[in-house]
């Protein structure tokens, strides 16, 4: 507390401190604070325009907005005729998004009402910590798993000639996501005031008619932002996807189908592309597809907390 | 004097089936990703010795060490740190002691919301276009670090703004009541009493970009390099990125070696990881209010 200036009430009337008067490395140093505060603005702008940038030439050019949504043709190298249709690789994308949250929401959320409501306050800690650790671990490694595992497991069980494929994927982006919906949709049940919940049990509701009646409503928002982040975090998942998948452009029709989704065509063919051509170009207008597609998901995500909290 | 009615049994009966449901799926979740890791142990183990980690490999990576690959990962996170820490602590200090209450501020709460949840893939696409291309940084550590440091910002963005927002107000108060400004406060009072909630969001930071892989493939992480990295102009390997190779590249690999690879690489996260959750219990046994 060296430079604390403590003025008599004399002087301080006399002369009042101002702004501007300030010492010059507190305003630099406070302009650099300014300017870091900033730092989430410009890389998000950041992000779009340098991607704009990369793809322009793309988006100028060959792109086709029909060819480019509406078919599922993705041959950029082909001989005769090169088409750049993502509908395929939209398609890998939802039906592993879709599947892994169909498995993953309602155990997710489950899990968090009992963690926050039904645990023991120990057996809490020791879940948290385990969430904790299952978030950390790499999504490398899950690929990892998906191949060393997952895969022998589909073959043995289904009777299927490979088990690179949807369900596998599913299958670890469901153990991906799961920490993320558990750990939110817990935040958004303690959330609830406890007076909801004791209003009801003075009413002589069981915990079962709690959970479902008073802290599910109320709750709601709250969980459904859960799985909504659960949603965008399986949707950009890059390497874990791109080692399950088994790697083949073509619109599923079961679940032990292989197929590419739009975030592994990017991680597999962008180190062939020769860099400035249309194939490398096209592949940063997926990104800025991905890249809006995982905004709106954000953004719906917040709004449905900030409802919430409104309320 | 009060006999328990029928109706009453029946909802506590279903109340303990209720929980015994709940209790077991969640047990039921764990489990398998225990067995799973506990798995990767069993299989690795045998694999790992001195030898593996200190020795390079050889023979078109099916033999040998993964030495370069740890050496390259700690290159990474180091410099990493070294750029999306202060930024994101002076990001974190103007969120919780300037901004005011409006829509600007709303945006940048929105945006850093939105820069957690871009897909990793796309942050490689705007390492490439801004850091290798438009900066000249060429394939390098450094551009890869960058990559990694802005994927990392909104986690140590978040977490430190956490820590700043737990030191009470009552703090602030009495610092400004004594005549401090603003900055004096933030560098006596809020800064001091948050320092171990913001080292323990940085630790986690470092676990989540020593397992990251798909940032930094085209940005600065090499294949396979004959030689150590000697500055940050260079490319460097990656434990991530060679699990990858040899689990998908490579063929001929003996099955071991994967699986110690993964091993290594997720011991060095898990390591990382607890002491960031041993040094939370730490301070939250000794803070003082």
């Amino acid at each position: 507390m060296d430079k604390v200036q403590v003025l008599p009430m004399t002087q301080a009337k006399a002369k009042p401190v101002r702004r501007n008067q300030r010492p010059w490395s507190e305003r630099i140093i406070e302009g650099l604070i300014k300017a870091g505060g900033m730092s989430g603005i410009i890389f998000v702008v950041g992000i779009l325009i340098f991607i704009l940038r990369e793809s322009a030439g793309f988006l100028f050019g060959k792109f086709d907005f029909m060819e480019f949504f509406a078919s599922g043709n993705w041959v950029p190298a082909s001989v005769e005729k090169i088409e750049y249709g993502t509908l395929a690789l939209l398609a890998g994308t939802m039906s592993v998004t879709i599947v892994s949250m169909v498995i993953a929401v309602p155990v997710g959320l489950a899990c968090a009402f009992y963690i926050s409501e039904f645990c023991p306050p120990r057996l809490r800690e020791t879940y948290k910590i385990l969430i904790e650790f299952l978030a950390a671990i790499p999504s490398v490694v899950w690929g990892f798993i998906a191949i060393v595992i997952i895969n022998p497991l589909l073959i043995d069980v289904f009777q299927i000639p490979s088990g690179l494929n949807i369900m596998n994927a599913a299958i670890i982006l469901a153990l991906m996501s799961l920490p993320l919906i558990v750990s939110i949709g817990e935040d958004a049940l303690r959330a609830v005031p406890e007076s909801y919940r004791e209003a009801a049990e003075a009413m002589g509701a069981t915990k079962w008619e709690i959970a479902t009646r008073v802290l599910l409503p109320a709750a709601k928002n709250g969980l459904m932002a859960a799985a909504l982040l659960g949603v965008g975090r399986a949707l950009g998942e890059t390497m874990a996807v791109l080692m399950a998948t088994g790697h083949s452009i073509r619109f599923p029709t079961s679940v032990f189908d292989p197929v590419r989704t739009l975030t592994a065509t990017i991680a597999a063919e962008l180190g062939e592309a020769p860099k400035g051509g249309d194939h490398y170009q096209s592949l940063f207008a997926i990104g800025l597809y991905l890249f809006i597609l995982s905004f709106v998901i954000n953004i719906l995500a917040d709004r449905l907390v900030r409802g919430k909290r409104l309320k | 004097m009060f006999a328990a009615n029928q109706r009453l049994i029946d909802k506590t009966k279903k109340e303990e089936r209720f929980k015994a449901a709940l209790s077991t799926l969640t047990v039921g979740i764990f489990l398998p990703a225990l067995i799973i890791v506990g798995w990767l142990f069993v299989k690795g183990a045998p694999a790992l010795s001195w030898d593996f980690l200190l020795q390079d490999p050889i023979r078109g990576m099916t033999a040998g060490g993964i030495f370069p690959t740890i050496i390259g990962t700690m290159w990474l996170v180091t410099i990493c740190v070294l750029i999306s820490a202060p930024l994101g602590i002076l990001a974190a200090i103007y969120l919780s002691e300037y901004a005011p209450d409006n829509l600007s501020t709303r945006i940048i709460r929105l945006c850093i919301l939105n820069l957690a949840g871009v897909p990793s893939i796309v942050h490689a696409l705007f390492g490439l276009g801004a850091f290798v291309l438009f900066l000249r940084m060429g394939t390098s550590i450094l551009a890869a670090s960058c990559t990694l440091a802005v994927m990392n910002l909104p986690v140590i963005i978040t977490s430190t703004l956490e820590s700043l927002q737990a030191v009470p107000r009552s703090f602030r108060e009495a610092s400004w009541n004594v005549g401090a400004s603003k900055l004096q406060t933030i560098r006596h009072i809020v800064l001091p009493n948050s320092i171990p909630g913001i080292l323990t969001g940085m630790v986690f930071a470092v676990s989540r970009a020593a397992g990251e892989t798909a940032a930094i493939l085209f940005t600065g992480v090499a294949f396979y390099l004959p030689f150590l990295p000697v500055n940050v102009f260079e490319q460097c390997m990656s434990l991530s990125m060679h699990l990858f190779t040899i689990s998908t590249q490579v063929v001929g690999v003996p099955e071991a070696y994967p699986y110690a690879t993964a091993l290594v690489l997720i011991m060095m996260v898990l390591i990382v990881n607890s002491i960031s959750v041993a040094m939370r219990w730490y301070f939250r046994s000794r803070r003082k209010w």
